[in-house]
């Protein structure tokens, strides 16, 4: 196996994105995302078997496509990857079920990798060369909302904290369904938020409070936050008033981006640590990254965000963290793994 | 030229086998159903290696495409396409039920035979056969389709419940349609129940349940 610039074929299904991504080393050959957004548009929200079977569905096109977009033979690959967790059981299923059969049609060795911790490793993708580590990394999505220490991105990387409810996206979703606006909720927000005054209404900010910023400092919630917005809408609509749609979704997204970034700057600070990763598909938020922009150059924190592409689920980004695995001499792993939907992210490499 | 043929079925347990020429070479079989995707790897390594076939070599996937609880089948299904792409070789869709059906009926070919497989949710899958055809493959008169347990009755009929689907009969078969030249399934899992969701009605009222709750 070639350990100098491995080239590695990742598969990612962990929610409602089939992604195929091919790497030489650090060097980005294809990244083929499906997604099945569309099908869950009409029910507000990811539905996990809608999703598995679309990855069925979805998997030899894709697969198809990277191989002649990365112009390689698969016989040429050194290693196949894959996502083991953490994300929807029956949808990493189908990745794994796939990942290992491919792996064995062309007697290649096979890592499992960590989703959370890909979304960190699609940073060596970039044009500027690997950060630096150690790094805090935030990473928010649909499905997660995580701030992460990584001291080393394939042997060290620790959990300050996640949401303690909903994922930001998920918030983002179930507020814009408030807002009478459609799925995903995120880019509606976005667009709608423009015209409006973030400081029009004063949302709460999810653990933020002193009593509980002692037990989660690094911790999120954004439950409170939608149903504050959620009766503050109502109240207004039973009084038969004009709801001011922009001012309410230019103060709730605020609102998000206001404890994302303070707690995330502040862990920088706390651990000394001058540099920042942002990932996940909320990081096409444009305030998101203004914000962050900001928070991080006064504080004097160098900020990276990969190109959109490799911020969402993709596989590309699997494909890179078993390419540095690889480098770094780390043994496949057996054959023997399964899907695991809560994964925690000090389990990096699955054996 | 042979016909090797990896014959992956996951709708029960898990089934894998390697079929040459219409022999079975080499099969692994459980009738666990919750460990689906940790089985499967180590089932077609052991499989090949056994038969003494490289991935290479073989020239078919046979997958049994169902019927069968969803989160399962579609693992071997998944795993049947990557290795058919990876292998360069053709995928063979099947449906799952005409394996058991053949098991039964290969020594007893005028037979009528019932069969039926879990479906959860006290619901099972059931298709009939009236005996195998000329060319010894087994002839599907009704299903696959989902029922309540004995819903669907044939009086004069065998009647198979099945726990495992044999993927050894299930590459005989492949050998055997391939050989008479019948059609094989669509790339469509056979899942036979829509997924569960309920669609939403709009958001719920918080205020409302708020002053429910008395707070």
């Amino acid at each position: 196996m070639n350990r100098d610039a491995p080239l590695v074929l990742g598969i990612e299904t962990s929610c409602d994105e089939t992604g195929i991504g091919i790497v030489r080393g650090r060097e980005l050959l294809a990244n083929v995302i499906a997604s099945s957004m569309d099908e869950h548009a009409r029910y507000g929200g990811v539905v996990p078997e809608v999703a598995a079977r679309a990855h069925l569905e979805a998997l030899r096109p894709a697969l198809t496509e990277a191989v002649a977009t990365a112009g390689i033979r698969l016989e040429d690959l050194d290693a196949v990857a894959v996502t083991s967790g953490p994300g929807l059981s029956g949808a990493l299923m189908v990745g794994v079920g796939a990942a290992k059969a491919l792996a064995l049609s062309l007697d290649k060795p096979l890592y499992a990798v960590n989703h959370l911790v890909g979304h960190v490793g699609a940073d060596v993708l970039g044009e500027e060369g690997p950060l630096e580590y150690p790094t805090i990394a935030l990473l928010v999505s649909g499905g997660h909302t995580s701030l992460l220490l990584v001291r080393d991105l394939t042997s060290d990387v620790e959990l300050l904290g996640e949401t303690i409810d909903d994922a930001a996206g998920e918030a983002f979703d179930k507020v814009a369904r408030i807002l009478g606006l459609p799925y995903p909720g995120g880019p509606q927000i976005d667009r709608v938020a423009a015209e409006g005054d973030p400081k029009a209404i004063r949302f709460p900010r999810g653990l933020t409070l002193p009593k509980d910023m002692e037990k989660h400092r690094y911790d999120f919630s954004f439950s409170g936050l939608k149903t504050a917005v959620a009766r503050w809408v109502e109240v207004r609509r039973d009084a038969g008033e004009e709801i001011p749609i922009a001012d309410v979704a230019a103060s709730f997204r605020e609102a998000v981006i206001d404890v994302l970034t303070s707690k995330t700057i502040a862990a920088c600070k706390d651990y000394g640590v001058p540099r920042l990763l942002l990932g996940g598909g909320v990081v096409a938020n444009a305030r998101l990254r203004e914000v962050a922009q900001q928070r991080a150059d006064s504080a004097g924190v160098e900020l990276r965000i990969p190109a959109f592409s490799l911020c969402t689920d993709n596989g590309a980004m699997i494909a890179a963290l078993a390419s540095e695995l690889i480098m770094e001499g780390a043994e496949p792993s057996s054959l023997n793994f399964g899907a695991d939907s809560t994964l925690p992210v000090t389990d990096i490499h699955v054996h | 030229m042979s016909n090797v043929i990896l014959s992956i079925d996951t709708s029960a347990g898990t089934s894998i086998a390697v079929v040459k020429d219409g022999t079975v070479l080499s099969s692994r079989s459980t009738p666990d159903t919750m460990r689906h995707a940790e089985i499967i790897g180590s089932f077609i390594h052991e499989v090949l290696s056994e038969a003494g076939i490289a991935s290479s070599e073989v020239t078919h996937v046979a997958a049994g495409m169902g019927p069968g609880p969803f989160t399962g089948l579609r693992v071997g299904i998944a795993a049947a396409d990557a290795f058919a792409f990876g292998a360069g070789a053709i995928l063979l869709p099947m449906n799952s039920h005409d394996a058991i059906a053949l098991e039964f009926l290969d020594t007893d070919p005028e037979n009528n035979v019932a069969v039926t497989t879990d479906a959860r949710r006290k619901e099972e899958y059931v298709s009939f056969y009236t005996g195998l055809d000329d060319q010894g493959c087994p002839i599907r008169a009704h299903g696959p389709a989902i029922q309540k347990p004995g819903e669907y009755i044939v009086t004069d009929s065998a009647y198979v419940q099945a726990t495992e689907v044999p993927a050894s009969w299930l590459g005989v078969l492949a050998e055997r349609m391939l050989v008479a030249g019948r059609a094989f399934l669509p790339f469509e899992a056979l899942y036979l129940r829509s997924p569960d969701v309920t669609m939403s009605n709009g958001p719920k009222r918080v205020v409302q349940e708020m002053r429910g709750g008395q707070k």
